[in-house]
């Protein structure tokens, strides 16, 4: 049995399509993985990269910024703001964005629009399979 | 003199053209928006109806919070309007709708001793209420036209800033709702406080889901998901509003053009007759004139010449000759 994965932002659905797993982090609740006939669940998405993993094996990585994961029988449904494919990730963008929360950060440790910054441009990075 | 009316009517057809050129121009174009515009309403539907039935399962766990969003106010001092309009003109009764709606709304409100603040989305709806020295608390320009869920989120972040602050008591919404084509329909609603996760959640399907886990606890999830809630119904609201304005334009444009149309043809049938009468008159000028020269032919009284003798450039009086005449010349 697979896993009907769809992933929406609130302009469209960004992504659509079968899986066998899927693998989230949870706000305060460390990563989670969901299979098919999953207990009902929803959870608070963290800023972290998501994995899809299809029935062969192969794996798909999107960078989800916050958001939502409702998990119902064989669905699986993230909703977040922001999601962003593999491909669609500008690296030097990135890159720069991470450079500059990182220095607003450092100036500032209470900066909390800084460091949340800083972790979306990391999990953009990781997601792009950037590692330094 | 004759001639001078067909050419006032050939000028005024022309600039009617030019009028009916613009006016189809912009019917075809709100036309594809109008299609536009309703599939990203479409688009945007799935996130709304999920995060619906989020909240659904969040009240078929028992997740009634105390949260800020849903708190009914004791007493209602101030009302916050929200009133979506578009920028630009020329869309029927699109604005008008909207803003006297909102406008009675407030009057309304007044009447009964009531405080207003006004937030309003689009330069129309700021003109208007400028114009009427309104007291203007925030005004967006520039997103009613193609809305995006940025400009949705940052309206929302001040409406609900407004109300959880305790600024204002009651939020009300005052947007055009898009029905079909055809009809477009203004809508009052209340924006906040949202109604109790029940109310929302007996508006959704009403059958009894499975028991839920959440993470990381029913409260936390609602708190944040409530935020989202809100900024969804505006977005889906400015959506509706912007597929109106664009409806609404075309049929506007539409009607513009006909008129154009029917004007062009009546204009036309004036010219045609302004210009026949001034041919006949013409005419009749003509065959007066021929009729008073054959009449007047050879009077002694005629001192115009029809054709020179050369040999003699200045006959006698009573010695002419007329060379018209003379068949041999």
């Amino acid at each position: 049995m697979t896993l009907q994965v769809e992933l929406v932002s609130p302009e469209r659905i960004v992504h659509s399509g079968e899986a066998e797993m899927v693998i989230a982090r949870t706000e305060g609740g460390g990563d989670i993985a969901f299979m098919a006939g999953h207990v009902p669940f929803i959870g608070i998405l963290a800023i972290h990269p998501l994995r899809i993993i299809a029935g062969d094996g192969s794996e798909e990585m999107m960078a989800v910024h916050s958001g939502f994961v409702e998990v119902s029988g064989d669905r699986v449904a993230i909703l977040s703001d922001v999601c962003e494919v593999q491909d669609e990730i500008v690296v030097e963008r990135a890159r720069e964005a991470r450079d500059r929360a990182r220095e607003a950060a450092e100036a500032d440790p209470a900066d909390e629009k800084a460091e949340r910054a800083l972790r979306r441009a990391l999990v953009r990075l990781e997601v792009a399979g950037v590692t330094e | 003199m004759p001639g001078a009316e067909e050419r006032v009517l050939r000028r005024r057809i022309g600039s009617v053209q030019n009028t009916k050129k613009i006016t189809r121009a912009m019917e075809l174009i709100a036309a594809t928006r109008v299609v536009r515009a309703q599939m990203r309403a479409n688009e945007a539907r799935p996130y709304a109806e999920t995060l619906t039935s989020v909240i659904e399962d969040l009240a078929a766990g028992g997740a009634e919070v105390d949260h800020p969003l849903l708190r009914e106010p004791e007493s209602v001092d101030k009302v916050g309007f929200v009133v979506i309009t578009s920028d630009r003109g020329l869309a029927g009764p699109y604005n008008a709708n909207v803003i006297r709606a909102a406008e009675r709304e407030l009057m309304a409100s007044r009447a009964g001793g009531v405080d207003y603040s006004l937030v309003l989305i689009g330069k129309k709806a700021g003109d208007y209420f400028r114009f009427r020295h309104y007291r203007i608390d925030a005004l967006y320009t520039g997103m009613s036209d193609k809305p995006a869920y940025d400009d949705a989120r940052e309206v929302a972040d001040t409406v609900t800033e407004h109300f959880e602050s305790g600024a204002v008591d009651k939020i009300v919404l005052v947007y055009t709702e898009f029905v079909s084509l055809g009809t477009q329909r203004v809508r009052v609603r209340r924006f906040l406080p949202l109604e109790t996760t029940t109310t929302i959640a007996e508006a959704g399907a009403p059958e009894r889901r499975a028991a839920f886990e959440f993470e990381p606890s029913p409260p936390a999830v609602l708190g944040a998901l409530l935020p989202r809630y809100v900024e969804a119904r505006l977005y889906a609201a400015l959506l509706d509003s912007a597929a109106s304005e664009h409806a609404s334009r075309q049929r506007a444009m539409k009607a513009a053009t006909d008129n154009a149309e029917e004007l062009i043809l009546k204009l036309t049938r004036r010219m045609n007759q302004a210009r026949q009468d001034a041919i006949t008159t013409e005419i009749m000028e003509i065959i007066g004139g021929a009729a008073a020269l054959a009449e007047h032919k050879g009077s002694e009284e005629d001192l115009l010449l029809d054709e020179l003798d050369w040999t003699e450039p200045f006959p006698a009086l009573g010695k002419r000759t007329f060379f018209a005449h003379n068949p041999e010349r």
